[in-house]
């Protein structure tokens, strides 16, 4: 049966358990897939520009023995022609057999997936949510810690319009024992929906803090982001406000020795280049395990769909 | 119209007072002719004070919206001068273009055919959610 994915809890924590055996079966053995999507075609549909998630997707297809189409520039495309989400997803379904789409609108993967007849991923659907992300946080947490459970994530920097940060909240707060450290500006906060939602329906034990360098020896996990300046109204509160995060060697001296430091990329400055060779960075890392655990979604809802 | 008795049509009782005329609106019933009686702050005793509308006509009212907006109403059929039928409400799990989203960034902001649809989320607290991006609906 089709399906699409749109948000990171359409999947089940079977799902996702699966999903992760698939990733390290490839990695183990990346020829056993080469022709898993032979003369499959994915459909790219950026309607905001994200060269790296559509490369990741496109390396993604290649590596399965798939195909790629895309629509690359929003100016180009039909939307700037005035095409509805709808419209689009349905002349797409008849080219392609899977789309993966980004959308600077809430709600626009939504609209694709239940107009179109062939599985939608959601790359990104403007603040809302990119479940492929947290895919690929949640391999790299897996393949660094070997466990789900009973970890100290901390969180760090814009825990208010980090779609990444809630969806992964959303996520490990499925699992026992984990505890989470909110760090971050007064200003940037994790929303109130967020931790109603989650943190408090599965009594996830957590605390807000502005400090990041006294949590520091408590964490498992450090998941770093970037203060985006596209999810602010004025300048003023971004200039102010972008820089109170950085992380440092400094900062690390009193950090556990097997933490590990992620951060969904690109980053301007929260973490600076000289803990690049530190092997508690994991951000690297992180890029690759986002391109296996896409092709292991890709696999599976191709599957579903009765495509392979 | 006389308002105190009529023959075939829907009489909306135990509003909370002062949400009458909002109901009016929401109900859409500012966009049709029919004769329409809107009572404020009638003293009732159970309730202090209530609204009242009457609609003097047998059309189909969006129950979906009485009971969003004011859950503790009854919806009163009269046919024939007599009480046919007496509805209580329940809150429904889908609001269809009976909101608006008011996020900016959503999709229906700029996607002028798609339906408004708000799912209810949280029955207790009586939240709605929009399908599409997941915005708390306020009236
Ligand atoms: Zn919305």
């Amino acid at each position: 049966m089709k399906r699409s994915i749109i948000d990171i809890l359409d999947l089940s924590t079977q799902e996702l358990e699966e999903l992760i055996a698939t990733a390290e079966d490839i990695i183990a053995d990346p020829d056993k897939y080469a022709h898993a999507c032979d003369r499959k075609k994915l459909a790219t549909l950026f309607f905001e520009p994200s060269t790296r998630t559509r490369m990741s997707f496109e390396a993604a297809m290649y590596e399965l023995g798939g195909h790629v189409i895309s629509v690359s520039s929003a100016m180009s495309s039909s939307a700037a022609k005035g095409e509805s989400v709808a419209d689009t997803a349905k002349t797409v379904s008849c080219y392609a057999d899977i789309i993966a789409m980004r959308h600077p609108k809430e709600g626009a993967a939504y609209v694709a997936a239940t107009n179109a007849t062939i599985p939608v991923i959601n790359t990104g659907d403007g603040g809302h949510c990119h479940p492929t992300q947290t895919l690929a946080d949640l391999l790299t947490i897996w393949r660094e810690k070997r466990r789900f459970e009973g970890l100290t994530i901390g969180l760090c920097g814009d825990l208010k319009f980090g779609r990444t940060v809630h969806s992964l909240i959303n996520a490990m707060s499925r699992y026992n024992g984990n505890r989470f450290v909110l760090i971050s500006p007064e200003e940037l906060k994790v929303p109130s929906y967020v931790k109603k939602g989650s943190l408090k329906k599965f009594n996830i034990p957590y605390t807000q803090t502005t400090d990041l360098e006294a949590v520091m020896p408590e964490l498992d996990i450090l998941y770093m982001t970037r203060v985006q300046r596209e999810r602010f109204f004025n300048e003023e509160d971004y200039l102010r406000l972008k820089d109170s995060y950085i992380l440092t060697p400094d900062k690390l001296k009193n950090a556990k020795p097997d933490l590990a430091i992620l951060h969904p990329l690109p980053r301007v400055n929260e973490i600076s280049v000289a803990i690049d060779d530190d092997p508690r960075a994991c951000y690297f890392k992180q890029v690759l395990n986002g391109k296996y655990m896409r092709m292991a979604l890709i696999l599976k809802l191709l599957k579903e769909a009765g495509t392979i | 119209m006389n308002i105190d008795s009529i023959q075939n049509g829907v009489v909306i009782d135990h509003i909370t007072a002062g949400q009458g005329m909002k109901l009016y609106h929401l109900l859409k019933l500012d966009e049709t002719d029919l004769s329409v009686a809107i009572i404020r702050n009638v003293v009732s005793r159970k309730m202090g004070k209530k609204d009242i509308i009457k609609i003097d006509a047998d059309i189909p009212v969006n129950l979906d919206v009485i009971a969003y907006v004011d859950p503790g109403a009854t919806v009163n059929i009269i046919r024939n001068g007599a009480l046919v039928e007496k509805r209580q409400m329940e809150l429904p799990e889908m609001l269809t273009d009976v909101l608006t989203c008011k996020n900016p960034r959503c999709i229906t902001s700029t996607e002028q055919e798609l339906k408004h649809v708000f799912r209810l989320t949280d029955r207790e607290n009586k939240v709605y959610r929009c399908i599409y991006c997941e915005t708390k609906a306020g009236i």
